[in-house]
């Protein structure tokens, strides 16, 4: 077999893996905008936010304590003990909760019925905040995530394709749990919003405010609970991205990734933001493979966008969104 | 007998009880608009009790007010024999009151099973975290309240159509699920907002049929709002005739039928 195909064939499953967290984030801002109708700026920072508390936690953090050292004069960083992950990983989603109700509660609750670019400003605001309280709890330095998941090359895949092919391909470990974590997520997220009393209520929400109200349903309610899962998937993200490359504030970038992934899959799709993120990320790896020694490379910074663009000018309901008909 | 004070039996045999809902002096304005001015009747257990009037009499804004969907600067809602303090739309609902809007409100990206289902909601007690650690409490209720809806699927004749995406159909079936919607909640108060406009004859009876029968067979409370005169006598036990915000008559069909500010008003006589 040519050896193009094969690098090809390790770019694409490469690109694959690293479009999955794509999707995730892609994921997280299609929850919350179905429901709600916001766009919510803030979902990267809510994954930074995630990893940096879960790794505060489980490293016995002491949180503010800059802040506490300053006012008081003391001297102290950690409790001096360490938090298993598991357990650590229940009280971030514990906190991810709070913060989901502080939102509704503090900002989005006083915001119901104002234009979409007013609600859109308040998540950019909210962005700003949660970074600076994340840095704030948790200091500014680049922090390592060890969970305990599997990392480096996936030594069976590289001695099987060794074996067939001449050619080992290089998967990484992490990438491939990260996928399957990824792939239980999304399953576990389609039976809670088609089996359950409360994901049939989301539904409902997403569909027509007015007539969810007159079933019951308290949007207050929904709209916790969407955002708390938007911060579960927004922690999920966190962890594969902070195992991968360290927990720092450039973890909030990769929400503008996402973007182009909404282009491309439609803001109220869910499928579409999961095969956005794959192509995406199987894109950008494949175009800077074959196309990037002939410009000079670095086309993984730009990629996402033009493709996204070309999407907005021939297709832009995205690739499931519905034909949009103006109505004259 | 003395249809006004409750408690009698009409000459169809059904019964009708004591006060349910009672409205006292509502004022209801927007901005400078006064939607509803100063207007106060009841609704008896029992009962199909009609609003009508011209279009903007403040019919809708009195069912809004009903349904918590409009709350009121003046004037009381008294329930059940208690007085109601300010609630939302979904607090409403889970106290029993179900409703139709004029302008259709369903899930169009959903089937007709699903948004009949959801008006199963408020009686789904199960909690998030118990449905996803134990699904056997969960199922048990789910296959509940799947009969339930099935029986309402039933009695308003939608079987054909129980898989298909509501945004498919066409009108008047679709305030016919609009309706189903509402029966899956077993309302002791059911509200229809122009249950039959914009539908042809066939269907109209078809719909008054419906609402009868709801009536009938669920002993099911129903006010509703209704433009086209000849349907409401038929129907209705009583009658709250709208104009301008006021309440202009009320009473029997016969009663509003001689009422010559009704006449007035229906015929178009100027206000001043
Ligand atoms: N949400 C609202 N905001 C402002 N004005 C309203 C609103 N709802 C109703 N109105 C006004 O209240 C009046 C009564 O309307 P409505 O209750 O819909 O009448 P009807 O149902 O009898 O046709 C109208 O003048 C209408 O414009
Ligand atoms: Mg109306």
């Amino acid at each position: 077999m040519p050896d193009t195909v094969l690098f090809a064939a390790e770019v694409t499953l490469n690109g694959l893996m690293a479009g999955v967290l794509y999707s995730l984030v892609a994921l997280g801002f299609v929850l919350i905008f179905k429901a709600s109708g916001i766009f919510n700026y803030a979902q990267g920072v809510m994954a930074l936010f995630a990893a940096l508390t879960l790794v505060g936690i489980m490293e016995g953090q002491v949180p503010f304590s800059h802040l506490i050292n300053a006012i008081f004069g003391t001297n102290i960083h950690h409790f001096g003990w360490h938090v298993p992950a598991v357990l650590a990983i229940v009280l971030t989603v514990g906190l991810m909760v709070v913060f989901a109700w502080g939102v509704n509660h503090f900002l989005m609750r006083h915001l119901v019925n104002q234009e979409p670019i007013i609600l859109f400003m308040a998540t950019i605001g909210l962005a700003f905040f949660l970074e600076g309280v994340g840095d704030l709890m948790w200091g500014s330095d680049i922090k390592t995530l060890d969970i305990g998941l599997p990392q480096g090359i996936n030594e069976t895949i590289d001695r099987v394709t060794f074996d067939a092919f001449g050619y080992g391909l290089f998967i990484d470990n992490l990438d491939i749990v990260a996928t399957i974590i990824a792939v239980i997520l999304v399953v576990a997220l389609v039976l809670f919003s088609q089996y359950t009393k409360q994901g049939r209520a989301l539904r409902a929400v997403a569909d027509d405010h007015q007539a969810a109200l007159s079933v019951g349903i308290s949007l207050n309610y929904i709209w916790v609970l969407v955002w708390s899962i938007a911060g579960f998937v927004a922690l999920v993200a966190g962890i594969m991205w902070g195992a991968k490359s360290g927990v720092q504030f450039s973890l909030s970038l990769i929400a503008l990734k996402a973007l182009p992934v909404l282009m491309l899959g439609g803001f109220t799709s869910i499928p579409g933001a999961i095969i956005g993120g794959l192509i995406i990320g199987v894109g950008e790896k494949l175009f800077e493979f074959f196309i990037g020694p002939l410009v000079g490379g670095a086309t993984e910074n730009w990629f996402a966008y033009v493709l996204a663009l070309l999407f907005l000018v021939f297709r832009p309901q995205g690739l499931f969104g519905e034909k949009i008909i103006e109505r004259v | 007998m003395n249809a006004m004070a409750g408690n009698y039996t009409t000459e169809d045999g059904r019964k009708i009880g004591g006060v349910m809902m009672e409205m006292r002096n509502i004022t209801l304005r927007f901005g400078g608009v006064e939607a509803i001015k100063d207007i106060s009747f009841d609704i008896l257990e029992g009962e199909i009790r009609a609003i009508i009037g011209p279009n903007g009499a403040g019919k809708s804004s009195m069912l809004n007010v009903i349904s918590g969907f409009y709350h009121p600067q003046e004037g009381e809602v008294w329930f059940h024999g208690a007085k109601r303090p300010s609630m939302k739309p979904y607090q409403v609902a889970q106290q029993g009151i179900a409703r139709t809007f004029q302008n259709i409100a369903l899930f169009d990206g959903m089937s007709v099973l699903d948004n009949i289902m959801t008006g199963r909601l408020t009686h789904m007690k199960t909690g998030l975290l118990s449905q996803a650690l134990w699904r056997g409490a969960a199922e048990r209720e789910e296959v509940a309240n799947r009969e339930f809806v099935e029986k309402i699927i039933d009695f308003l004749e939608i079987q054909h159509i129980r898989k298909t995406p509501v945004g498919r159909l066409p009108y008047g079936l679709k305030k016919r699920v609009e309706l189903a919607r509402a029966l899956a909640a077993e309302p002791k108060l059911l509200l229809l907002d122009e249950p039959m406009a914009g539908m042809n004859v066939e269907e109209k009876e078809d719909m008054s049929r419906y609402i009868l029968d709801t009536n009938d067979e669920f002993g099911t409370t129903i006010a509703l709002i209704e433009h086209d005169m000849g349907v409401v006598m038929d129907l209705s036990d009583r009658v709250v005739v709208m104009d301008y915000g006021r309440k202009i008559g009320d009473g029997t069909p016969d009663d509003v039928r001689n009422n010559q500010d009704v006449i007035d008003a229906y015929l178009g006589v100027s206000h001043d």
